[in-house]
Order: C-alpha cells, then structure tokens, then sequence
C-alpha cells in the first residue's frame, strides 16, 4: 500500500553536513530565535508531574523572560491527559495550544479500544492537539494496513483536534522505514508528522528529520496538502533548532516557516534561545542564573 | 625562616621534589591496582626507584572490558584519522624527550643510548603512522573469481589483543608489538615489563595526551606469573602477542590456553639488549630498527575478509 | 479511508499564521588573520627573487575584479635558474637523504599547512573566486591529506613495487590549473618529493597566491634549498620550462588543447610525462535511484566549485520515466543555491575565475540556444561587480550538439533522457573524453555492471566528485595519461630497475 522509495543514508549525511555549514548571524538569526520560540511546544511527560510542576511549565510559557518586552508566546505546551484540564484552566484565555500526548504513550502496547478513549478523554478534558504514537511493533513487522487503520480510527476520535503521529524513528532502524512510516501516517489523516516521544534515544536527528520532510514535500505536490513536521527530543541548543530551521527552509520553502506547520518538542531550549537572544541584543554571553529554571 | 638553613641536602631535595606514583592506565585514566599490592622496582644497582602495582587478574579484566568497549571507537575512524593520531603520539614523544631519557638513565642506560634509542621511537612511530591508509592498498586485492561476481579481499581489525613486553627497558622494544596492533585497529592490553615497567608506565602519559581514545591502550603492571594465565585464558581476548625471547614456559601456556577461544597468538622479534645499546647504540639501533619497520607484523595482527557481490544488469 | 478533516478550529488555526520570509544575513568571512604581499618575485633556490615592476604582471581577486597582488613573470632565464637549482638540490643534499628523512618534511608541510589552514582557504577564495565554505572544508584540508598519505610513502617505496627497485626521475617540471590551485600543488609536489625527486611548478597565471605562500611555509620548515621552485608566469613560461633540455619529467593538468601542443613540441625527446586535461563527464541517472540524493549528488558534480572541475558531470543522462520529476527537484533545489561573494560563509557558487572565462560560458550558452536548447537559469540575484554565472540548465540537446561534446567549464549541465542502460553506457561512452562518470541507481548489481562498461578513469557511484589521496585520479582517452592519488600516482615519479635474483 505503500511504496518502497530507496534512499541513500550517505547522501543524506551529505546533504545534512551542508545544511549545518551555514552559518546564520545578525538580523537573520534573531528572526530565527524568535521563530524557534513562537515555534516551541513547552513539554512535560514525566511520571512525576505534580499538578505544581504543569502549574510551573504553563507559567513559563505564557512569562518565559520578563525582562525582554515583546517576547513572543510559545506554540503550546505539551502534558499528559490527566494534567490536560490543569493546563487548560491556566492558560485559557492565552493563545498558547495544549497539546496532549495519548495512546498508551510512550509505547503504544495496548488494545485500540483503549487507545481511543485515551484520546476522547485527552480531547473531553479539552486538549487541542493530540500526538499519539504508532504501533512500531506492527509495522517492523509489515502490518501497514493496521498500523493505517489505527491512525485512522484516532484521527476520528480527535474530532477537532489536530493529530500529530509520533513515528519513533529512533525504534524504526532505517531511513526508508522512517519514509515509509511518514508516508503511511499522512495517507491516514496525519496533521503533523513528529519524530519522536524523547523516551528512548536516539530522538530527532538532522537525516531523520530530512527524510521525513522529503516526505511532506512529495505529498504537498502530490495531494496540495500541507502536512506540518515536529521533531522532539535530543533539541538542547538554539545552534541545533537553527539548523533545522534552514533544513526546512531549503527543503520545504518558507511557508513551513510557521508554528503551524513546524514544531520543536523540547523543553530546556526555550532558556537557550532566550540566552542567545539576549546575547545578539547585548553582546554578552549569559548565564542561566538569569533565566527562570523551571 | 631560620629553620630552613639547617635542612640537609637530601631533606631539601626531598621537599623539592615530588616523586611519581606509577599506576596502571586504563580507559584513559590512571587507576591503582585493584589489589592495592606494591613491588619496588631497582636500579641496576639495586637501588629503590618506584613503587609500581602488582595487578592481578581484576585489573586484566577491567582492561580488557575496556578494551572491547573501545574498540569500536578506533575501528570508526578512518584509516587517515588513525595515521594523524599515531603520527601525534611521535609529536608528543619528541617533546617529552628530556623525560625518557632520564628515566632511561636511571634503569642504567648511558645517556648516548637513551638519546639515540628515544630518537628511533620516534621514528618508529612515524614510520607506522604513515602505513594506516596503505595496508589495504598493498595487501589487500580485488580477486579476479570465475564467475560474474566482483570479489574483494581486506585485511580488518581482530579485535583485542593482549601484548606481552619483553623484559628490557627498551622503549623500543614495547613499541615493536604495540604499533603494529595499533596500525592493525587493535585495542590492546599490555602487560609491562616486570623488571623494567617505568618507560612504558610513563609512555602511558603519552596515549594520554595525544588523540588516542580511552581504553585503546592499557598499560597493567605486575608479575607475569600472575597476569600471563589470565590473559591467556580470558575468552573476550583474540589475540596474544609478545616478543621471541619470552620464557618458554610463558610460551608454551599461552599457545595451550588460546585454545580456549581459538585466540591467535604470535611472536616475533622485539627485544633489544640494554649492554648491546650502551656498547653499541648506533649499530644496535641500526638493526632493531631494521626489524621492526616490518609491515608483515601489522598482517598478522589482522583478519582477511573477502567480499562477493553480483555485477549484472 | 477518512478524508482529511480542515481543522478549522483549533487554536493554531485562529492564531494568524505570518509566512516568515527568511534570509540569511551576510556571514563574511574574517580576512584580517590573512596576510599577503602586494608583489611577489620567484621562489628560486629557497629564496624570493628581487620584483621588478617591469617583469610583473596582476592577479586579480574575481569577486571584484580588483587587483590583489602582482607577480613575476618568469623569463627563459629565469626557468634555467630554477632547473639549475633543481638539479643541484637533487644531485646534492636532497637526492642523498632517506626515504625516512624526505618523510618527515612531507609531514611537517602536512602538519603546518593543517595549522595555517584557515589562512590559506581565505587567501586561495580570494585569489581564485571559490567560496570560503569549500577553500576552507575541501582544498585545504584535502591538500594537507595529500601531503600526509605522501609522506608515509617516502620510506616505504619498496613496496609499492613488487620485483622492482625503484629511483626517482630528477627534476620535475611541473604545470597546474586554476580551479584548485593549493591541492592540485599538493596532488603534484607531494609524490615527486616523497619519491626523491626535485621539483620546478608553474601555477596558473590566474592563480599564484596559495603557491607563493605556500614557498614561505617551505622556507619555514627548512626544506632544503632547491628542492622545491616556483615560477609564476603564463603560458610562454610554461612552454620554457616545458622545453628545457634538463629536466626529467613533466606533469601537466589544464585543458586538452594545452595538453595536445605539450605532446607535440616534446614528441622528439624521449621525457616521461603525465596530463591530466579536460572531460565531459556523465551523470547517469536510473528510475531505480534515491532521486532526492541524487539532485544533491547533481548539485555537486557541476555546480559545486562553479563547475570548473575537469572531472565534473557536466552532462546528465536521466532515464525517461523520471525525467521530469528530477528536473522538477533539481530547479527547486537550485532555487536555494546562493551565488555571491566568496568570501561570505554561506556562498554555494563563488566566482567565475576570470573574465575571459566567464566569455567563454556566455558563449557556450549562446550557442546551445541556438542550436535549439532551452535554457533555465537560477533566479537569485548575481552580484553586479566581478565575474559571476548562475547554475544553468539546457535541455531540448542532443549528443551532437555542441554544449554537449564540448567542455564548458562553467556551472552548465546539459540534460538528455535514456530508455535501457545500453543506451545510457553508450551515450556515456560516446565523447573523446574519459575521465570521470557517476552512476545512480539503488542496485548495487548494476553499478558494477555499468561501471565496468564505462570508458573513465573514475566511475563514482551514488556519489560524485569525491576525491582522496589513497583514490587513483585520472582518465582514458583525451582526458589524459597517468593518475595521480594512491599507489598509481607514485608510477609517475620513479623508474624502475630490476631487483637482482627472483
């Protein structure tokens, strides 16, 4: 049901390896900081989280830097179901997204049935994306069909809510089942392709993210439709969340230069960016004393 | 203030300098024998010149552990890579030469036969650093089969080696088994000398502070009675090492317990008499060198592995 | 099935979604470390002549057309000095060291050129116009792994040569381009010195700057008088040095034309010599390739360097039923590639070398549409001083036209469809040229099959123009004799005797 497009890792290593040579300064790169903010979905999926550490995430991302007048909101946070109405009842009247991670995540191991009131109950308690996650053992062994059919049934329980499909590249073991999945996942309804839960390493990386935004290109020119792309996991540095930034810009053009059409999931960037854009502003390199750390 | 004056000599030589604890060298790191038990090495005189470990079996473990986990590390890189790294270990040398030298003194070399012998390491080392990327070249060969398939045969990596130096304070000597294992992308664990530990002891700082990464080379000080066997029987080890003139005994137990795993188990000529140096030092070099710029010894520290593939439409 | 639902109302969607028009910031490139003469006289016997104002003549920096330095063009006299300097270096001190002793200045220039890198990328982009991103990732470095895999060779030349004793030639006339001016100093000078030999160079007129630096880090580590001479100078110092009565082997690398009147004017002397000259090489491009690796694999073969690379794949062969798609991909990717000032960190298309070249580009281009091509060029903005052209392709050519049997040397590729792989290895094959050709498929069967058909020197595949010291370099055909890189590259610096006994 889907096809086998070949590709070479070599190639792609090559093509990433360029893609870091640019070098972005100046007027540029406080465009791309500020993008990489309004871009972010501030996230949060321990087994520990305390109503009080949700309380803490939301408030970083409606206040990430007092100092700094004109600091634009982050995309979204992103919490497990049962800290959904939490986060909705704090940032209600913000224009910041509460994202929902569902479907037995991280792993995915449980019946469909489950699976889907793990997402009506995320979308009841008011979410407004959900990112669940495929069932990597089906597809390593060759069950597209149920692994489509399973996307699908999701994507119908979102109802309004937008589904971001979580591939776990990092359990998928090669560049073509990386394509493969992406392809498969926007067939069955995907808004936004993501890479990873961050669980497992390795998360997002440069080839990954190339080859599943190779993907989204083909299926814009094939269907019209644009698919959005979030990598998560493994981001730490405004260098890193830049490169990925030209990635998307010489791969897709600039309209995927957009929080709806790209997301980064991470959570200790936000202080990076704010530290690098504060640095363009003063010249000075800073330290994280100055940041909230929450 | 006016304590000072009275100090004697020696007192003041004492509080002046600060003598080296010579320990093992494992993944990178300089850790004491897990047995905390200590031998004194002498001068030919017989005069105390160090405490050194006497390692047992534990810390053979540790490094061969370290060794596999490393490995990987040494085979990744390109063969270009490898040349610079080894190529840098001569750099280092040369600048340290003050210190072999010395320390070569002290074991009862002359000072002509330090300089000239810590000279040739240098050359030895360079000598190895430029064949990483020719091995292959020379050795290795695309093989014209009967049949439509286009075969290749290249010479890899055993794996971990075990090297046993002789027992001389010959820099050189040790030099002669360990390079070639390096060239072949071994990771290797070496057993000093027992009488003569310190110049491969102190060589270790030298791994240390060039590019080669941790747990490549280790570096065990003891007895061979106690380390031989249990290099010799551990089973994640692929190979052994060592020079001719290692005790028969020594000899024939390691070639009996490499049938634990098959391990291969080699020994050539790497030994340089330390009167022969003193007496001769040109003329002795002269010949090791002329030994041991032998590239056949990076063969046998290597595996052969051919490649078939189909050529057709 | 579902039908992809609109999401219409969540959050993200009722936020305003500003397309951010993105562009990169200029990123220059810090020149301030980088420093050069305004004159230069030549490097004879471990020392600069005296310059004379009158004998010179100006280099020009391309991205601007401003002159940056001037320096001497060599007179007859002037190649004698160097040849004699050559000679007395070889049949003195150099031609008695060891192998062991050439080795360790082979090295010391590797190590010293690693440090001074970034010098050296900045001066060689400003003299010849290529962007500092490939002086700085690909020239230098590859320059300085030349010297390296040579040094380790200088005192192992026994067995490069089973059964035979090998001696060196003497003294090395040596004749380089402008496209890659450091590493093509090192592809000459690393195996003639590893080998024993001395050497005299001549680099490219357009071109000298790396060259005379590069004599100051000579001077540096010592290297003995004579053993390496530079002269600047164009092409009548080139035939000089070329007909000079005492020297003992030429190795030239420029176009096939130059290559063809050097065989000529030396066909009564009894000179080994090596040529390394033009090609028109073939990208050939299969239904079965990872396509999107592929574009970029195009985008490298004759884009990368402005396509003044002899070995570029200037011409792709795609096969039909993805003709469009790959056409399709490549205007797109190309869209993103930045032509402008070399100096700037995110150039991908530098300066076109000089202006005669940049006439003859315009030329070929012309000529193609005239013949029937169309063309395409890339939109972005050219900078309006110096010599630039933007990546260019012309379809609607055939094997007989002009654009695609002759070398252009500029970022020109040509573009025509094949059916089976028969017709592709024939079209490949079907040019006086044969050094370099690239395969893209995804079946490794096919690779070797096609590989062993093709009449090149090089056969890259799912890859293009990657170069390595250890990797033999050269051509069949008109693109040359001899290779250089690896063992083969050794051949051309040594005779060899028999060995007594077996």
């Amino acid at each position: 049901m889907i096809d086998r497009i070949p590709i070479d890792a070599v190639g792609i290593q090559e093509r990433v390896a360029r893609i870091r040579t640019r070098s972005i300064k100046k007027d540029s790169k406080l465009q791309a900081l500020e993008l990489a903010l309004r871009m972010m979905d501030l996230t949060t999926l321990e087994g520990s989280d305390s109503e009080g550490k949700v309380r803490q995430l939301c408030n970083k991302a409606m206040h990430p830097y007092t100092e700094l007048p004109d600091i634009p909101s982050v995309a979204a946070v992103c919490v497990y179901p049962n800290r959904v109405a939490l986060a909705k009842s704090i940032l209600k009247d913000s224009s910041i997204s509460i994202a929902s991670v569902a479907t037995a995540f991280p792993s995915g191991m449980s019946s469909l049935q489950i699976k889907l009131d793990d997402v009506r109950y995320a979308v009841s308690e008011g979410a407004d994306e959900i990112d669940m996650v495929i069932s990597r053992g089906s597809f390593l062994s060759g069950q597209y069909a149920k692994v489509y059919d399973e996307i699908a049934q999701i994507k119908e329980a979102c109802e309004s809510a937008h589904l971001k499909v979580i591939l776990e590249t990092g359990e998928l073991g090669s560049l073509e089942n990386v394509r493969m999945a992406s392809d498969l996942a926007m067939k069955a309804g995907a808004d936004f392709i993501k890479t990873s839960t961050g669980k497992i390493a390795p998360a997002a990386t440069m080839p990954v993210v190339l080859v599943m935004l190779h993907a989204i290109r083909d299926y814009y020119y094939s269907t019209g439709v644009k698919i959005g792309m979030k990598p998560a996991g493994g981001i730490r540095s405004s260098k890193q969340a830049i490169q990925y930034l030209v990635m998307v810009k010489e791969t897709l053009g600039n309209d995927w230069l957009d929080p709806s059409l790209f997301r980064f999931g991470a959570s200790s960037l936000a202080n990076d960016v704010l530290m690098q854009w504060v640095k363009e502003k003063t010249g000075r390199y800073q330290s994280l004393n100055y940041f909230s750390n929450d | 203030m006016a304590k000072q004056t009275n100090l004697t000599a020696s007192q003041a030589n004492t509080m002046n300098s600060i003598p080296k604890t010579y320990k093992n060298y494992i993944n990178g790191e300089f850790p004491r024998t897990e047995s905390e038990r200590y031998y004194s090495v002498k001068d030919p005189s017989d005069k105390h010149i160090a405490n050194v470990g006497l390692s047992t079996r534990k810390d053979i473990r540790n490094a061969v552990q370290v060794a596999r986990k490393a490995h990987g590390a040494w085979t990744g890189k390109t063969a270009y890579n490898r040349g610079q790294i080894i190529y840098r270990m001569a750099e280092i040398l040369s600048g340290r030469r003050e210190q072999f030298i010395h320390e070569m003194v002290l074991l009862g070399y002359t000072k002509q036969a330090a300089e000239q012998e810590v000279n040739a390491c240098v050359e030895l080392i360079v000598y190895f650093a430029g064949w990483t990327d020719k091995i292959t070249q020379v050795f290795g060969s695309i093989n014209p089969v009967a049949s439509n398939h286009f075969n290749f045969s290249r010479q890899e990596s055993i794996g971990v080696v075990g090297i046993i130096c002789p027992e001389t304070p010959s820099l050189l000597g040790m030099l002669g088994l360990l390079l070639p294992n390096m060239v072949a992308g071994n990771s290797q664990v070496l057993i000093a000398s027992h009488q003569y530990p310190l110049p491969s002891c102190t060589f270790a700082e030298i791994l240390a502070t060039s590019d080669v990464p941790a747990g490549i080379v280790n570096i065990i000080t003891g007895n061979k009675t106690d380390l031989i066997p249990s290099i010799s029987q551990h089973m994640d080890v692929d190979l052994l090492v060592g020079d001719e003139s290692l005790d028969t005994n020594f000899r024939n137990l390691c070639e009996l317990e490499s049938a634990s795993n098959m391990k291969r188990v080699y020994f050539w000529k790497s030994f340089v008499s330390i009167d022969e140096l003193n007496s001769t030092p040109e003329e002795t070099i002269a010949t090791c060198l002329h030994s041991l710029k032998d590239p056949y010894h990076i063969l046998h520290v290597q595996e052969v592995k051919t490649t078939w593939h189909p050529v057709f439409e | 099935m579902s039908e992809k639902k609109i999401s219409d109302q969540s959050k993200s969607e009722s936020r305003k979604s500003i397309s951010l028009d993105w562009s990169y910031a200029e990123a220059p490139e810090n020149t301030s470390h980088a420093t050069f003469n305004k004159s230069y006289g030549l490097f004879i016997n471990g020392s600069f002549t005296n310059y004379h104002e009158s004998q010179s003549f100006e280099s020009m920096n391309p991205a601007n057309g401003e002159t940056l330095y001037r320096c001497t063009e060599a007179s007859e006299s002037d190649v004698d000095s160097a040849v004699k300097a050559a000679r007395a270096a070889f049949e003195g001190e150099w031609g008695n060291y060891s192998g062991t002793q050439r080795s360790h200045y082979l090295y010391r220039i590797a190590r010293v050129l690693q440090e001074r890198a970034r010098e050296f990328a900045v001066l060689e982009s400003m003299d010849g116009g290529k962007p500092i991103r490939e002086s700085r990732d690909v020239d230098i470095p590859l320059a300085a792994a030349y010297f390296f895999y040579y040094a380790g060779w200088a005192d192992k030349l026994a067995y490069a040569f089973p059964g035979k004793r090998p001696k060196p030639l003497g003294v090395c006339a040596q004749i380089i381009p402008w496209n890659f001016p450091l590493l093509m100093l090192a592809w000459k000078i690393a195996p003639a010195l590893a080998c024993g030999n001395t050497v005299v160079l001549k680099p490219a007129e357009t071109t000298s700057l790396t060259a005379l630096k590069f004599c100051e880090l000579l001077q540096d580590i010592g290297l003995p008088n004579g053993v390496v001479n530079i002269i600047t100078g164009a092409g009548t110092t080139g035939e000089y040095l070329v007909q000079h009565p005492d020297i003992d082997k030429i190795a030239f690398t420029g176009s096939t034309g130059v290559g063809k009147s050097i065989q000529r004017s030396i066909a009564k002397r009894q000179i080994s010599v090596t040529f390394e000259l033009g090609g028109k090489g073939a990208f050939i491009l299969f239904d079965d390739a990872a396509l999107n690796e592929a574009v970029e694999g195009i985008v490298n073969a004759i884009f990368f360097n402005q396509g003044h690379v002899c070995c570029a794949g200037s011409r792709l062969l795609v096969q039909e039923g993805v003709a469009d798609t790959v056409i399709d991909l490549l205007k797109k990717r190309m869209e993103h590639l930045i032509v402008g000032d070399p100096l700037d960190k995110n150039t991908d298309i530098g300066a076109v070398n000089s202006k005669t070249q940049l006439d003859t580009i315009q030329r070929y281009v012309d000529t193609g549409i005239k013949e029937g091509a169309s063309c395409y060029e890339c939109s972005g903005p050219l900078p309006n001083k110096g010599f630039y052209f933007p990546p260019t392709l012309l379809t609607g050519v055939s094997q007989s036209s002009t654009v695609v049997q002759e070398e252009i040397f500029g970022p020109v590729l040509t573009i025509q469809t094949f059916r089976t792989t028969e017709e592709a290895i024939e079209k490949a094959n079907n040019t006086p040229y044969g050094l370099a050709n690239g395969i893209w498929t995804d079946k490794g069967s096919k690779i070797f099959h096609v590989g062993a058909k093709l009449k090149s020197g090089v056969v890259w595949s799912n890859t293009y123009n990657k170069f390595d010291p250890t990797s033999p370099f050269g051509g069949y055909k008109e693109s040359g004799k001899g290779r250089e890189g690896g063992i083969s590259g050794l051949h051309a610096y040594v005779k060899l005797e028999n060995s007594g006994g077996m």
